[in-house]
């Protein structure tokens, strides 16, 4: 595989290895990797892919050096570790994507996601989950109704009128609550209710998931209104527009879209938090339409209980693979919905 | 309806450090008066202490009388939401709001104030775009996003809608320095209209846009770097550009040093 350089004449080109040796080079490493833990009996996949990737690295560096010299087999070298990194970060998303779409297609139908489990026990074939999907819905959205007008509002206060100590207290305080782990929440709100003697209902879980929610709404509504440009502001306030109608009408409006994509990621990051939702919301195999009122499911919360309370029945198995894919698929709608949102949203630039 | 300014002792600071100092002068109704001096004087602050936008900026604050016929703007209960509905500034940059179409935005003085009629906001509108020179090229679309223009119609439009909202004084800050010189003569041309109805203050960098647009000019300028600004000389503009009477206005204007 050694190529002959050529000299040319002239010392502004040098030699270059052809278009494909990058493609050339991952095929002999894949088939070199096979073989080498074939030869060696190895049996495991990830050992023969560590031995192709080691070898495609290598050898680009190697052939580089040869024949194109020292510069751009350091650019070969990165563009190679640049690849492997991005097949690592690839691989197990698309591994995720692939088991839980075909295990949950299995019991995935009309009749799964219109019922409940109220009438079938764990170890048996058949029921749904209605009542999950229902519980998760309610919890999350009561939980945005609370997070985001505070979270917004908060946001609004640091850009746009904090400047001494409160605004520093609250920035401080607010980036110690995104680092809150989700059932130190749960404790918090489960503190207050065994001293009001209450009773689990879904209410609570709503509390405990927006305690999370809210600061990640204030961080990402912050850099959002900071990137509105001050002249707006200021073209605005010259007009003699009051400085809170500036922000109403101004302001906001033009950062809207941002807000809401930042939004929706609290939104999908709570949509599958289990622990404050067991602990203050305990599950139930019916369906329970009201939230302040009786232990409501959840869909993260089912999944649990379906792979862990059912002792490796199959049928329970195959319930909780196709609720994993609902919770899935709810989050990519979620994200889609934000994804437009902010599209139509955004400052237009027609003629 | 156009008022005059009386500026008496201004100064003006952003927290500790003194931006320009103990400036005062005259400005007369319906004419067009020109802030001209290099860079760093302290021309575009002192024009925003006129409207009360100085204190806009963190730290801004301001000693001193700006009389618009005779009502300190800086006395004891003006609220500076209502200095700024009489005076008007266009800035430097064109900045229609992104989210609104043409309409909206001419409308946004009127509109976000809250007081208006939904019917005379049409009437409104036109006028002010027939004011800036833009209803001709606009009248087709003005349900399009602002954005969509080109420079010289985006600072056009803000002219629209700063004259919208009837003020009494339009403070330009360097209105052309971001367009082209066609863009650039056609709003020379729209200042020499809009005098016939406002009282009209431009600061600008282009000594012979001065020249040509203003009755009398104001130059101003710094003693060392740190120093605050100073009002070296204000008169017609004729004697300005050809006899002034301070040694530093001579130097800046012919060139030795800007």
């Amino acid at each position: 595989m050694d190529k002959r350089p050529e000299r040319p004449a002239s010392n502004l080109q040098g030699a270059r290895l052809p278009k494909w040796t990058p493609w050339a080079v991952a095929v002999g490493s894949v088939a070199a990797g096979l073989g080498i833990s074939a030869a060696a009996g190895l049996e495991s996949s990830i050992q023969w892919a560590l031995i192709a990737a080691l070898l495609f690295v290598l050898v680009s560096y190697g052939l580089g050096v040869k024949v194109e010299g020292g510069r751009q087999a350091k650019d070969r070298f990165a563009t190679s570790l640049v690849w492997v990194a991005f097949l690592l970060a690839v691989i197990p998303l698309a591994s995720v994507i692939w088991e839980t779409i075909s295990r949950g297609v299995k019991v995935l139908d009309f009749y799964f996601l219109s019922h409940s489990m109220g009438v079938v026990a764990d170890s048996e074939v058949g029921g749904g989950i209605n009542h999950a999907i229902i519980g998760t819905l309610e919890q999350v959205g009561l939980a945005t109704v609370m997070a985001v007008p505070v979270g917004v509002l908060t946001a609004v206060y640091l850009v746009e009128y904090g400047r001494g100590k409160l605004a520093q207290t609250v920035t401080f305080f607010v980036d110690v609550m995104t680092g809150i782990p989700s059932i130190v929440a749960g404790l918090f709100i489960l503190a207050i209710m065994l001293q009001l003697q209450l009773e689990p209902f879904g209410f609570a879980g709503s509390l405990a998931l927006a305690i999370l929610m809210m600061p990640v709404v204030v961080r990402s509504t912050e850099e959002m209104l900071k990137l509105v440009p001050n002249e707006l502001r200021e073209a605005s306030l010259a007009l003699g527009i009051p400085k809170w109608r500036t922000i109403i009408k101004v302001v906001l409006p033009t950062s809207i879209g941002g807000i809401t994509t930042g939004v929706m990621l609290a939104v999908a990051r709570i949509a599958g938090e289990t622990a404050p939702v067991l602990l203050l919301v305990w599950g139930s195999p019916f369906i329970n339409n009201n939230p302040f009122e009786g232990a409501q499911a959840s869909l993260p919360l089912y999944i649990y209980q379906q792979y862990a309370q059912s002792a490796g029945n199959a049928a329970a198995y195959d319930r909780a693979w196709a609720a994993a894919l609902v919770l899935i698929i709810i989050v990519m709608i979620l994200n889609l919905a934000a994804r437009g949102i902010a599209r139509w949203k955004a400052p237009k630039t027609g003629r | 309806m156009a008022k005059r300014i009386d500026v008496s002792g201004l100064t003006a600071y952003y927290s500790a450090h003194k931006a320009i100092e103990d400036i005062s002068m005259t400005v007369e109704p319906r004419s067009v008066t020109a802030f001209i001096g290099p860079s760093g004087c302290g021309k575009s602050t002192f024009l925003r202490t006129l409207n009360r936008m100085h204190e806009v900026t963190p730290g801004g604050r301001v000693e001193g009388k700006v009389l618009l016929d005779d009502e300190d703007l800086y006395g004891h209960g003006v609220d500076p939401v209502a200095v700024r509905r009489t005076i008007g500034m266009v800035f430097q940059r064109p900045n229609p709001f992104p989210t609104m179409s043409i309409f909206d935005n001419v409308a946004a003085g009127l509109k976000l104030n809250g007081s208006y009629k939904k019917s005379e906001l049409s009437d409104v509108v036109e006028k002010s775009l027939k004011g800036a020179n833009l209803w001709n090229e606009v009248k087709d679309r003005l349900n399009k996003p602002g954005s969509g223009l080109s420079g010289g119609q985006q600072q056009r439009l803000c002219i629209a809608r700063a004259i919208a909202v009837e003020p009494q004084v339009l403070l330009m800050d360097e209105p052309c320095s971001a367009l082209d010189p066609i863009s650039t003569l056609a709003i020379e041309d729209l200042i020499g209209e809009l005098k016939e109805r406002f009282t009209i203050v431009i600061v600008t960098h282009n000594m012979q846009q001065a020249a040509r647009v203003s009755d009398r000019t104001a130059f101003f300028n710094l003693s060392a770097v740190g120093q605050p600004g100073r009002l070296i000389e204000i008169d017609d503009t004729e004697r300005i550009f050809s006899n002034p009477s301070v040694q530093a206005t001579e130097d800046y204007i012919s060139g030795r040093f800007g």
